[in-house]
């Protein structure tokens, strides 16, 4: 029961069943690793990729309501979007784990508010655990890619 | 100065990997250190010109070979700048690359095993890495003076390139490569005076994996993929010491993608073609579990178990028997009159909850015994992994990657998920790879968790408001007893580290200082600043509760007491957080909470803003001064600064794991909750200048802020903080 999904702007056809989530789909069948697991549950946001263009949990989301839907990755984003570009200036990583899915969220963040704020921020931001304790820094390179003026 | 890396638990640890090195094969053989038993069945490597920590390619590009994990410490620009600073190498061009496990080669010298931990990456590799980098510089300014025959003293190496300014000769290290690789590497090379550092201490000392880390093309072990691999999950006992007592995997074995199912001693292994599989060939397994010998109690019956032993309700004995870590002066007798604080604390057990959860692949047979993971401590994973193959753990291949975190959860003593996994792969055989994914719930449920522990003080003050008497009594559980050797002498210093040592109980009079380590069934380990995130606790939020008795400033307080104990370290750090912040005079609609704590070496001063939002502590500016020696990379110090008050600071807020009758209660993030982006403090970072060796900087910056916010909560309530966390779930 192949399926036909839109992956970072080309089609792919995808054995896997349809109750699936996205985010196996996506690391197992497509090799695309950069999307991470971290609770299964939507409680972490490791997993964050966009669906037409909206930020979404890709661990609670079965491959079976997808078609048609336009879905990207952090391999989608291309690697010199600004909000990467700023994520290396201000030294963002610790472990990494949880990066692609901060950044992902942020950039669906900045898709739809150029100019965050503070309050914006910590909106579109609060999903996204870091164990690490990156948030200042992550807080930090939004700003800088957004052009907005520090705190 | 200061011996950076001696602190009791350092000491402690190397003492008992040393002799896990030595247990070997079962005896210890005259004339053969344990570090080159470790590495017997090596695959013997030519390291090439430059030595087992550089590597030099023909186009002049360096590689560091760091011997210690990444896992976001940073820890990895630092090694490679020490060596670019003493070799003169190009920073922008440089790699770093993950060792191989050889113990005799990579061991940390802190330890007498390869591994990373106690925050010691930096501080055992210091002169390593600066004798390496500076024999390589020679190497190249030999070849350099024989070709040009120009005096080798007027050779000059920087960013890449030699030359000779008086005759305004120079060559790149591609040029220079296959007449510097002849030299004879000098023994003990003349190291660059640390004046004329250009790379260490300036912020140029910037990560070398974040861009990897910013377009997910870093590889975690979540992200090995091999030809053939297979994924298993694994389903574990609800009860620590649970066993299997029968399964059925007729319907596991009938979901697509699902390989095989096979018993092993942690519990029933699915094997399948792809991780959803597993999971769902997991979850239509049954399993029988016998719980005869399963701890059975909650963590409340445990807490009070911990109350009456502490407050003399109970007598322990055996290995719960007290012991003492710091007694002096006259103890016997009542105690004496004057003003006096008693209180006592509750400390939650913490899981670690690494964003990636535990994880590992190995394959096992076919003429390989090889793991690829984020290894802590590989020479104690190839002990593990030699015992369940029948190998010489040398001969155990590990390819080291990023870990996604770890905290300390990777370093156990007994490799429980790489043991897990090679439990499977042997089963496997063949040399398949395996992958063990461990879920959310899997990693959460598996213990291993910062010990359940309770503190009891009461603490007499003389005439001059100082401690005159300081009774204080810990009760935990023993984090070396996990461990598969013989305990060194003396109270386990992962229990008491932070209280043992404290410039507070050197500056009291008389001390009587016991600890009591109960034998529980929950399996326990070091979290992040160990045994540092209860006892920095209790030393500093009682010093405030001292303080407020005496009717004295906290700051002033602190500064009477570290001069009476000769604490010049701590003293400068609480100084230079006092000015900076300023002490005393908080932004509009905050209160500020001070605390300073030794760990790892370093000490840590915070001044903290908080105020409560609904009743919930809302952290703001942090102040924070550390003395770590000399720095090498100013912003990843500030970097494990914020991160680990962050770390600190969501086990204060949210943190606590609880068990019913047995069974953990938090297995996901809904239930253990963790700090979030709008609770996270803005951390500034302020750096002592110093000319000691570098001590650690992962671990110090955690424990502090607890005790700082509850400061802050006593000036604003008056009331002490008995228990943590600040938030009570449910």
């Amino acid at each position: 029961m192949a399926r036909t999904l839109d992956v970072n702007g080309k089609p792919v056809t995808v054995q896997a069943a349809d109750d699936t989530p996205l985010l196996w789909v996506l690391r197992d069948e497509l090799g695309l690793t950069g999307t991470k697991y971290g609770c299964g549950i939507a409680q972490c946001g490791a997993c964050t990729v966009h669906a037409n263009g909206q930020a979404i949990r890709a661990c609670q989301t079965p491959i079976a309501g997808l078609d048609g839907v336009k879905i990207t990755t952090i391999e989608g984003l291309g690697g010199s979007h600004p909000l990467q570009a700023a994520w290396v200036r201000h030294d963002v990583p610790q472990c990494g784990y949880c990066q692609s899915g901060q950044i992902m969220s942020a950039a669906a963040l900045l898709a739809d508010k150029p100019k965050p704020t503070d309050a914006d921020i910590d909106a579109a931001m609060s999903g996204n655990l870091c164990r690490c304790g990156t948030y200042q820094r992550i807080r930090a390179a939004i700003k800088d890619a957004a052009g907005v003026v520090a705190a | 100065m200061n011996a950076p890396v001696k602190t009791a638990d350092a000491l402690s640890r190397r003492e008992m990997l040393s002799v896990s090195a030595a247990v070997v094969g079962g005896a210890l053989l005259v004339g053969c250190s344990p570090a080159d038993l470790l590495s017997i069945g090596a695959k013997e490597l030519d390291f090439g010109a430059f030595g087992p920590f550089i590597r030099i390619a023909a186009d002049g590009t360096v590689t560091v070979i760091s011997k210690h994990i990444e896992f976001g410490q940073g820890n990895h620009a630092g090694l490679a700048a020490i060596v670019a600073e003493e070799l003169g190498a190009n920073w922008e061009a440089l790699r770093v690359e993950q060792a191989p496990a050889i113990t005799k080669v990579y061991m940390n010298v802190g330890f007498g095993a390869q591994g990373t931990g106690g925050s010691s990456a930096i501080a055992n590799s210091w002169d390593q890495l600066r004798v390496a980098g500076a024999a390589a510089r020679a190497m190249f300014t030999t070849a350099a003076a024989d070709s040009w025959r120009v005096p080798a003293a007027e050779i000059r190496v920087a960013d890449g390139v030699v030359s000779h300014p008086g005759s305004s000769r120079s060559a790149t290290f591609a040029e220079l490569l296959p007449a510097a690789a002849k030299v004879t590497p000098p023994k003990t090379p003349t190291l660059k005076d640390p004046k004329t550092f250009t790379l260490i201490g300036t912020d140029r000392v910037r990560r070398k994996d974040a861009v990897a880390k910013s377009t997910g093309a870093a590889v975690f072990t979540q992200d090995v993929r091999k030809p053939n691999l297979l994924v298993a999950m694994v389903a574990h006992p609800p009860r620590y010491g649970a066993t299997v007592a029968s399964f059925d995997a007729s319907a596991a074995k009938k979901v697509p993608g699902v390989v095989e199912v096979y018993k092993i001693p942690t519990g029933v292994a699915v094997v399948a073609s792809n991780t959803w599989a597993a999971h769902q060939g997991r979850a239509a397994l049954k399993v029988a579990w016998d719980e005869s010998k399963a701890e059975k109690r909650g963590s409340d019956v445990l807490l009070s178990h911990y109350r009456d032993i502490a407050a003399g309700r109970l007598t322990p004995d055996g290995e719960a028997k007290w012991q003492v870590f710091d007694q002096h002066g006259a103890v016997t007798g009542p105690a004496p009159q004057g003003k006096t604080v008693e209180v006592a604390y509750d400390f939650p057990y913490l899981a670690h909850a690494a964003m990636e959860p535990m994880n590992c692949v190995a394959e096992i047979g076919g003429g390989k015994n090889k793991l690829t993971f984020g290894s802590q401590i590989p020479t104690i994973d190839q002990l593990n992994t030699g015992r369940i193959v029948g190998a010489l753990p040398g001969s155990v291949e590990i390819e080291t990657l990023f870990a996604g975190g770890s905290f300390g959860r990777r370093a156990t003593f007994q490799s429980d998920y790489v043991a897990e996994c090679v439990h499977i792969a042997k089963q496997v055989g063949g040399g398949r790879p395996v992958k063990l994914v461990w879920t959310r719930e899997d990693d959460q449920g598996a213990g291993y968790f910062r010990p359940l522990t309770h503190h009891a003080l009461k603490v007499v003050l003389g005439t001059d408001g100082l401690p005159s008497y300081w009774r204080h009594r810990i009760v935990t559980q023993s984090i070396q007893k996990g461990s598969p050797i013989p305990a060194p002498k003396g109270p386990d210093g992962t229990a008491v580290e932070g209280a043992m040592g404290s410039p507070y109980l050197k500056a009291t009079p008389v001390v009587d200082a016991q600890v009591s380590l109960p034998p529980v069934g929950v399996p326990v380990l070091w979290w992040r600043s160990v045994g540092a995130t209860h006892t920095a606790f209790v030393m500093e939020h009682t010093v405030d509760q001292l303080a407020r008795a005496a009717g004295q400033d906290p700051v002033e307080y602190r500064r009477a007491l570290y001069r009476k104990a000769g604490a010049t370290r701590h003293l400068a750090v609480l100084d230079l957080a006092a000015q900076k912040a300023p002490w005393g005079a908080p932004a509009a609609g905050w209160t500020q909470g001070v605390a300073v704590h030794e760990s790892f070496g370093s000490v840590v001063a915070q001044i903290a803003e908080v105020k409560l939002e609904d009743g919930v502590p809302k952290v703001g500016r942090v102040v924070t001064a550390i003395d770590c020696g000399a720095a090498i990379s100013p912003d990843q110090i500030a970097a494990q600064m914020e991160g680990g008050t962050c770390y600190g600071l969501s086990a204060a807020l949210f943190g606590e794991m609880t068990l019913k009758d047995g069974v953990v209660q938090q297995k996901n993030f809904d239930t253990y909750r963790v700090l979030r982006m709008n609770e996270a403090p803005t951390v500034e970072t302020y750096i002592l200048p110093s000319g000691a060796k570098p001590s650690g900087v992962g671990e110090p910056g955690t424990p502090v802020i607890a005790p700082a916010v509850a400061n802050a909560l006593l000036t604003l309530s008056g009331k002490p903080t008995t228990a943590l966390p600040f938030v009570k779930s449910a």
